[in-house]
């Protein structure tokens, strides 16, 4: 590095704004603090911190307001979905989105998501599926794969006593309302850069006032899993991805 | 604004545009829903907002959201509809935000049936979400009452920041009388600088009702008792009818049936019996120091509900082992009549010396 001689530097990498310089709680390895930075860069560049109201679920993302730097609420298991609704219902100015796990969204809160995206409210669902209950410490989710292990099926999902994976961006797109719904990954560093491109779409067509935008993202959970980092992701390509594959599912441009 | 003729569920429905309560989250159950149709005409008109929730889970925490942003949020219900607000009542509670709730009550447990009750008198004064916290309980026994204290609701809900529940039987939704809508005097402008509203020009604010730290939670703890204190000394209500040092029976009674209670009363007028009766209009906070003082000119108490006897357990608590208090309730749906009651109290008057405390 040279040593200043007065030139100015242009910083090309810093912390977005609309994330807090604060610890973080999440484990080792996990793709929460990736899928927090990238709408943390979105809003920013779409310039929508100051407007912006984030829900955070139960689960691990809890306390998912602690890192951003914007205005946020604590939703109920698995009603973020409703709550956002009476938030932006009530204050359509506001740019809103949730942030919802798994066993937030697609167990508990199912009926909440798929009736929010039904009316088409226009607010952003950042849904993080990994597979797994996190923040209890490891047990079977809807999205649990089939014979998986988990701490609630120790002999792995057996699909004729629980039935299969459930398919949530697939599910939402069978509805007519819901006009933005993509999944994405973040096991790679392709995935991120493709993430950040859905988050920066359904955010613009939040902005736009133009429709529900749903963004499910494939993440990893190398505690629970009790996989390294690099095995982690690995998993995701090998396991999740034919499963629950990668694409847009929906776009208003496409009706 | 002259009089009019109006239901119960919609001079209460109107009460609440009137009081500038403007995003209504709802799901249709009997026998309230005549609420949400008549918002779902009126609250167009008046820019607000009506949302027909697919479930009562979701109608409450639609709620809590719209409350967050500091605007005023209410939703109706009845009793197995409110059992599954009490989700968003706790949350709402322990997140410190003002939110109406109605319930009018009909009979149960279970879905149980459809006509007049008080038999959720329990859930609504003794917290019925889970955790430490009340909500304050406002009880109407008129239309015109249902309109006035509806309004004052939301006024009480922004005080206190707290959840606010006005209970009614099935009658005071479904009884048609005049009402008039009394101007509102000049509000003062509420602070609700924790409302979430964007983070424009100030640090962001956050709304929860986690806390991991054993002694911040405490603190919240501390804090809604603190609010629940305040509550009883500020806003407690209630109505005192001829209770006097010969008081021979003092009713207690709140909503449709402090009325018929009423009727009680007029017509034992006539046989020079000493009648009085004690209506709680607030039944959180309880009025305690109103009762106990009421109780002590009357020689016994008979307390009439359109349940099981729950109010009972209050006006016990409240009045002490040294008094005779009897008990006159009829469920399911069955409304207590005035010859009924007028029946009771020839029983207790007959007889001299009770042995038994309650009959």
């Amino acid at each position: 590095m040279p040593q200043d001689d007065g030139a100015i530097m242009d910083k090309i990498f810093t912390k977005p704004e609309s994330l807090r310089d604060v610890t973080t709680h999440y484990c080792p390895g996990c793709t929460h603090g990736t899928v927090h930075r990238m709408i943390a860069e979105v809003l920013d560049e779409l310039q929508l911190r100051e407007r912006t109201v984030g829900v955070a679920p139960v689960g691990c993302a809890v306390l998912a307001y602690n890192y951003f730097n914007c205005d946020f609420v604590e939703a109920a298991h698995g009603r973020a979905p409703a709550m956002a609704t009476g938030i932006k219902r009530s204050s359509p100015e506001l740019i809103v989105f949730t942030y919802q796990g798994d066993g937030d969204l697609a167990s508990i809160g199912i009926s909440e998501i798929i009736h929010a995206a039904n009316r088409g409210e226009k607010f952003t669902v950042v849904f993080v599926n990994n597979a797994i209950y996190g923040m209890t410490g490891g047990q079977m989710a809807p999205t649990t794969m089939p014979c998986q292990i988990t701490t609630t099926t120790p002999k792995g999902r057996d699909v004729n006593a629980v039935g299969y994976p459930m398919r949530m961006a697939e599910l939402l797109s069978t509805l007519r309302t819901p006009s933005f719904v993509v999944r994405t990954a973040v096991h790679t560093t392709r995935g991120i850069i493709k993430t950040k491109e859905y988050l920066r779409q359904a955010f613009t067509y939040q902005k736009e006032n133009k429709c529900f935008t749903f963004v499910e993202i494939l993440s990893v959970c190398p505690t629970n899993w009790g996989l390294s980092p690099m095995k982690s992701a690995e998993w995701v390509e090998k396991n999740m991805v034919p499963y629950y594959p990668m694409k847009v599912f929906k776009t208003p441009n496409l009706e | 604004m002259a009089k009019q003729l109006m239901k119960g569920n919609e001079a209460i429905a109107e009460a609440a545009i009137q009081a500038d309560a403007l995003n209504y989250f709802c799901y249709p159950i009997t026998p309230q829903t005549e609420i949400a149709e008549y918002l779902a005409k009126r609250m167009p008109e008046v820019g607000g907002v009506f949302l027909q929730a697919e479930s009562e889970v979701a109608a409450s925490n639609m709620v809590y959201g719209a409350a967050c942003t500091g605007k005023r949020a209410f939703t109706t219900s009845s009793s197995p509809g409110i059992s599954l607000m009490q989700e968003a009542m706790s949350y709402i509670a322990a997140t410190e935000l003002p939110a109406v709730i109605v319930n009018i009550m009909r009979c149960g447990p279970g879905l149980g049936g459809i006509l007049p009750a008080q038999a959720d008198y329990f859930q609504a004064t003794k917290g019925g979400g889970h955790g430490d916290y009340h909500a304050l309980v406002l009880a109407p026994s008129t239309i015109q009452e249902a309109a006035d204290l509806m309004m004052d609701a939301f006024d009480l809900a922004d005080k206190y920041r707290s959840p606010v529940m006005l209970v009614g039987d099935g009658m005071i939704g479904q009884m048609m009388e005049p009402v008039e809508f009394k101007p509102r005097q000049a509000k003062t402008k509420v602070n609700k600088d924790w409302a979430v509203t964007g983070c424009k020009g100030r640090a962001p604010r956050i709304l929860t009702s986690l806390y991991l730290d054993p002694n911040e939670m405490e603190k919240v703890n501390e804090r809604l008792t603190a609010k629940y204190a305040q509550m009883k000394r500020e806003d407690v209500r209630f109505e005192v009818t001829a209770c006097e040092n010969d008081c021979e029976v003092l009713l207690v009674a709140y909503g449709t049936m402090a009325r018929i209670c009423k009727s009680v009363m007029a017509a034992l007028a006539d046989e020079k019996h000493k009648i009085g009766l004690f209506r709680p209009i607030t039944l959180f906070p309880f009025p305690e120091v109103a009762l106990e003082k009421a109780a002590t000119q009357a020689k016994k108490i008979l307390v009439v509900e359109m349940s099981c006897g729950q109010m009972l357990e209050d006006v016990e608590r409240v009045v002490g082992k040294g008094k005779e208090i009897h008990f006159y309730g009829r469920t399911g749906g069955n409304v207590p009549t005035p010859e009924e009651i007028i029946k009771k109290i020839h029983v207790i008057l007959s007889e001299a010396k009770n042995p038994a405390k309650r009959s």
